[in-house]
């Protein structure tokens, strides 16, 4: 079963001429055709262009030139990933016809490797969300229970790579847009260090906050595509300098003596007992490989919503300003002035949720609420920051929950933004660090919903991270488990 | 300069805000190439387009040329520098922000010693200078009920230069913008054409009028958008006029209302108030989150400072003092920089400098004005195809009297129609070299006298016209010698023989 294997294996399928870049890429489009009807991971799928991609990596590979990390694996990306072909919508009115002129940094990484991208993937609008309900074009379901989101506001790369409509795809994390949708799904999500993989082409939200992930099913594939798309770019200032390291070469190499911090802010109320449960079972698990574990404080976690709330939406009120109807994206149909096409267009073409946080945004910024909120977060940004330099003295990562609950239904916390809000409670701080942090899948509810374990490291750490991850998952099979196909 | 009967006491203080536009090669933020015009929308990207996605770069050739500029005003720069984002909505600034400088501007504190048209000069304080991005432009044609969005212009580096008030008429104001431009154009930074809007000016103007016993302060104009030295000066002058009538009329009001903005109406010669926006201004300025702060340290403003020639101040400084030329001339010369930089080099070489300030001021601004033409409106004294070399040798011609002054001027005219020409040859292939021959020039003298009797008898009998008939015998002279005739040697034959027939009586 071609969709059952993993990035890497289909990577290696193909070199080995055990399968064709065609043949994985047909699978996933049939794949899609199927099931995708049921949950709407895609917003858009390019068939016809996948299957040209396909046929020029088997045919290079036949003529016997040297093939990219990538070659022939059928990938997903964010619809907030501007690319020359199809729309970059950000399932968003305001941008359903907008077709970019150029290829976001990551998509040309992509396909200089070989990727075969199939589709663009649904999202919160503007990655403003944590369940994908936020999409102007529908939500999208969860592949393990259709009634339940696949959280977000990568939902739709999550549901796709969960589904086997894709062999891995690719997310974006503001506030934990690749962990949580991970987490709800399944699969391995790996939000970098900020600066590691270029933001060139990422349809901003928040600027200081955003990186790019893979979000896989195995973290051989989150370690592969990380290679793959890690690196500076000149074209972003704010991308790291270094050069990359070798994610895969020692990935199967156990970490020793590795000291695993639990932090107290990171358990009590809140948390369904399943979900503490299976990430105290996966902690034991590192415990028993030698680990030590350690408990250790972030006492300013508390204010990392509230801080949150606050710098993006600034960042976000200022980033989506460009959206006025006047050079592209939608305009209003009968403006009466400048001031009314603004208006009206702006009204139109966003959702609720990305109108709240421009409005909180704007106001935090305003001359006079300045100090009192945009600089009072960046100095608890400050203090954030400080409590994990300090934690990552005492010890190397930091396990816990990526998601206070497992998936919920549709239209549960809709109506209310706190409640939704607080989806991000433990996955914002590693944004507001900087700091990489990797969703794993540690376990399932009762109810047969993923549970995941987050790991959270110092900046840069994610070669030794990924090894960390990786002896976990050598020793379960909690990946290997697959939905069964969604109906109606 | 006053509308009321009493003469008003007052003061005039004038600030100004300059935008300077960098001539980087690309754009302040992106690659996209820098230099407006053509067809609309043909130099931009999707970074000047505020594309989905995009980020901008730092260009460091902009942050350089910013340096150079801080750096010739006495400016302390920064170690550090942020970008921050500046929100107002407008169709012509597609991010609908402006990335600019708020708190950490690259430029800070400085100074420069402007020269007066009185000889003397005066300290304009410099509060900062900055970087930011210029915005697009609006067309509204006749005819169309549409606006036009070209973004040619976006993006533009534009270096936003604000003084202290320490201008204090309208003239200050003037030749304050004429010194920034020369030396933006000697620090190679911008071309500094006014009509393509190099450079534009707001200058803000109040007034201290001494009125019953105490100072009072007039409301701040701010004059939007000038861009020519004409209309700063006049819109400064008609401002100073209107605040002191509107004062006067009623000095309550005018005190007490807020900073406003005004436009300057050119065929009218009046400023106007500027409808102000319903809301008050709010820019929601705060750090660019795409950008990463900029450190400046020592070693990269020592290479920049290096870099930075000598000013066109301190060149007339220099010209006036240690060769002896006039203000005006001095002036002339450094006009521009590379004819200051022809002069010195043609010093260097050892000619003297009165007799080069001669050659350059006399027939090579003669024959580099008679060059202007339809397609190159202006020509330099540089332009012309004389080398340093050559001035040289031509000065040094004259100086050791190997040709006269007059005949220079055709020697020169000569150089300018024959490439790589030798003066010293010039001269001889023209039949200029100087005549020191005694019989000879005493020829010519007899020429001039018999040829010329009404001057001889003024001479003679009319003190009132004695030296303007021997200057004209002089002249008659060279002219009889076709300039090759020795001034000095002339002189001496001239009165010689005049005195002698006044002795002889008549």
């Amino acid at each position: 079963m071609i969709n059952e294997l993993s990035a890497l294996e289909v990577r290696n399928k193909i070199a080995s001429g055990e399968l064709t870049a065609q043949a994985a890429a047909q699978a996933s489009l049939s794949a899609i055709t199927q099931s995708d009807q049921h949950l709407h991971a895609y917003n858009a799928v390019f068939a016809d262009r996948a299957m040209e991609k396909a046929q020029t990596i088997d045919q290079s590979k036949a003529a016997g030139k040297p093939q990219g990390l990538l070659a022939g694996v059928p990938i997903a990306i964010k619809d907030n990933l501007c690319t020359t072909f199809g729309a970059t919508t950000c399932s968003s009115k305001m941008l359903q016809n907008f077709h970019s002129p150029y290829d976001a940094t990551v998509v040309k990484k992509l396909e200089q490797a070989g990727a075969v991208i199939l589709g663009k993937t649904n999202l919160d609008e503007f990655a403003m969300g944590s369940s994908t309900e936020n999409s102007a074009f529908g939500p999208t379901r969860n592949p393990w229970n259709t009634r339940c989101v696949p959280g977000g506001s990568s939902g739709g790369s999550a549901a796709a790579t969960a589904a086997r409509l894709c062999a891995a795809s690719l997310g974006s994390d503001t506030g934990g847009s690749i962990r949580q949708p991970a987490s709800l799904c399944g699969i391995v999500g790996l939000k970098p260090t900020y600066g590691l993989v270029s933001r060139y082409g990422l349809v901003a939200f928040a600027s200081s906050l955003d990186q790019i992930g893979p979000m896989t099913r195995t973290v051989e594939d989150a370690a592969l595509l990380l290679q793959v798309i890690a690196g500076h770019d000149p074209l972003d200032s704010t991308s790291w300098p270094e050069p990359v390291p070798d994610y895969l070469s020692d990935l199967d190499k156990p970490l020793q003596g590795v000291r695993i911090g639990l932090p107290a802010e990171f358990s009590g109320a809140g948390i369904e007992p399943e979900v503490s449960g299976a990430v105290a079972k996966a902690v034991e698990f590192y415990r028993s490989q030698g680990a030590t574990v350690v408990p250790v404080n972030l006492p300013h976690t508390k204010y990392g919503i509230a801080a949150y709330y606050v710098i993006a939406p600034a960042e976000a009120s200022s980033n989506l300003s460009r959206y006025d109807g006047v050079h592209y994206g939608h305009r209003t149909a009968r403006p009466e002035n400048l001031f009314d096409l603004y208006a009206a267009s702006r009204a139109e073409g966003f959702g609720p949720e990305v109108q709240r946080r421009i409005m909180l945004g704007t106001y935090a910024l305003s001359s006079g609420y300045y100090d009192a909120y945009y600089l009072r977060a960046l100095r608890v940004r400050q203090l954030i920051k400080q409590d994990f330099d300090r934690a990552f003295e005492k010890c190397d990562f930091i396990a816990c929950p990526t998601s206070p609950t497992v998936a919920f239904e549709l239209g549960a916390k809709s109506g209310d933004p706190l409640q939704m809000y607080l989806c991000d409670v433990f996955t914002v701080t590693c944004n507001i660090a900087g700091i990489p942090g990797m969703n794993i899948p540690c376990g399932f509810s009762q109810a047969g919903l993923p549970i995941g374990l987050q790991i959270l490291g110092p900046t840069f750490s994610e070669q030794r991270m990924l090894r960390l991850a990786r002896m976990y998952e050598k020793n379960h099979d909690w990946h290997t488990r697959k939905p069964s196909p969604p109906q109606a | 300069m006053s509308t009321t009967a009493a003469e008003p006491q007052y003061k005039v203080l004038i600030g100004m805000e300059i935008h300077v536009q960098l001539a980087t090669k690309s754009k302040m933020f992106t690659g996209a190439a820098n230099g407006f015009g053509g067809e609309p929308n043909s130099q931009v990207d999707p970074v000047i387009l505020g594309l989905p996605g995009v980020l901008p770069v730092v260009n460091k050739r902009a942050v350089e040329m910013a340096m150079m500029v801080g750096l010739a005003l006495n400016c302390q720069i920064a170690s550090q520098t942020k970008w921050d984002r500046k929100s107002y909505y407008y169709p012509d600034l597609p991010k609908n922000y402006q990335i600019s400088q708020y708190d950490q501007p690259l430029c800070g504190p400085g100074s420069i010693e402007l020269p007066l048209s009185d000889g003397s000069t005066k300290t304009v304080r410099i509060r900062r200078a900055h970087l930011e991005e210029d915005a697009g432009k609006l067309l509204h044609e006749a005819g169309m009920t549409d606006s036009l969005v070209d973004l040619n212009r976006a993006g533009t580096p534009l270096l936003e230069i604000v003084t202290e008030p320490d201008l204090s008429s309208p003239e200050e104001a003037r030749l304050f913008g004429e010194e920034l431009r020369r030396i933006c154009r000697y620090l190679g930074v911008s071309h500094g054409i006014m009509q393509q809007g190099h450079m534009r000016f707001e200058p803000n103007i109040n007034l201290h009028i001494y009125h019953n016993g105490k100072t009072v302060k007039t409301a701040i104009t701010e004059v939007k958008n000038l861009n020519s030295f004409r209309s700063v000066e006049r819109a400064c002058g008609y401002e100073i006029q209107r605040q002191l009538t509107e004062f006067f009329a009623n000095p309550e009001a005018a005190v007490s209302q807020g900073k406003s903005t005004r436009g300057w109406d050119d065929d009218k010669g009046m400023t106007l108030l500027q409808r102000e926006k319903e809301e008050a201004h709010d820019y929601r300025y705060f750090p660019d989150p795409d950008l990463v702060p900029l450190h400046v340290d020592s070693g990269w403003v020592n290479d920049i400072r290096s870099g930075v020639v000598e000013l066109p101040i301190a060149r007339r400084k220099r010209y006036q003092e240690k060769l002896g030329l006039t203000a005006k001339e001095a002036f002339s010369l450094t006009e521009e920089r590379e004819v200051a930089d022809l002069f010195d080099r043609a010093a260097a070489l050892g000619a003297p400098a009165r007799r080069l300030t001669n050659l350059f001021l006399g027939p090579a601004a003669k024959m580099a004005n008679e060059a202007a033409s339809a397609e190159a409106a202006t020509v330099l004294i540089s332009d012309l195809p004389v080398t340093d070399k050559q001035y040289a040798k031509l000065a040094e011609l004259i100086e050791s009297g190997g040709i006269s002054a007059t005949s220079a001027v055709t020697v020169f005219e000569y150089l300018v129609k024959n490439l790589d020409a030798d003066p010293a040859e010039a001269a001889r292939t023209l039949g200029l070299v100087q005549v020191r021959d005694q019989s000879q020039t005493e020829a010519w003298v007899m020429q001039a006298l018999t040829g010329n009797p009404q001057a001889v008898s003024d001479y003679k009998n009319n003190p009132k016209k004695k030296q303007a008939s021997l200057g004209f015998l002089r002249g008659a002279v060279m002219k009889a010698s076709q300039g090759k005739a020795d001034p000095k040697l002339v002189g001496e034959i001239l009165e010689a023989r005049l005195n002698a027939l006044a002795a002889d009586g008549a």
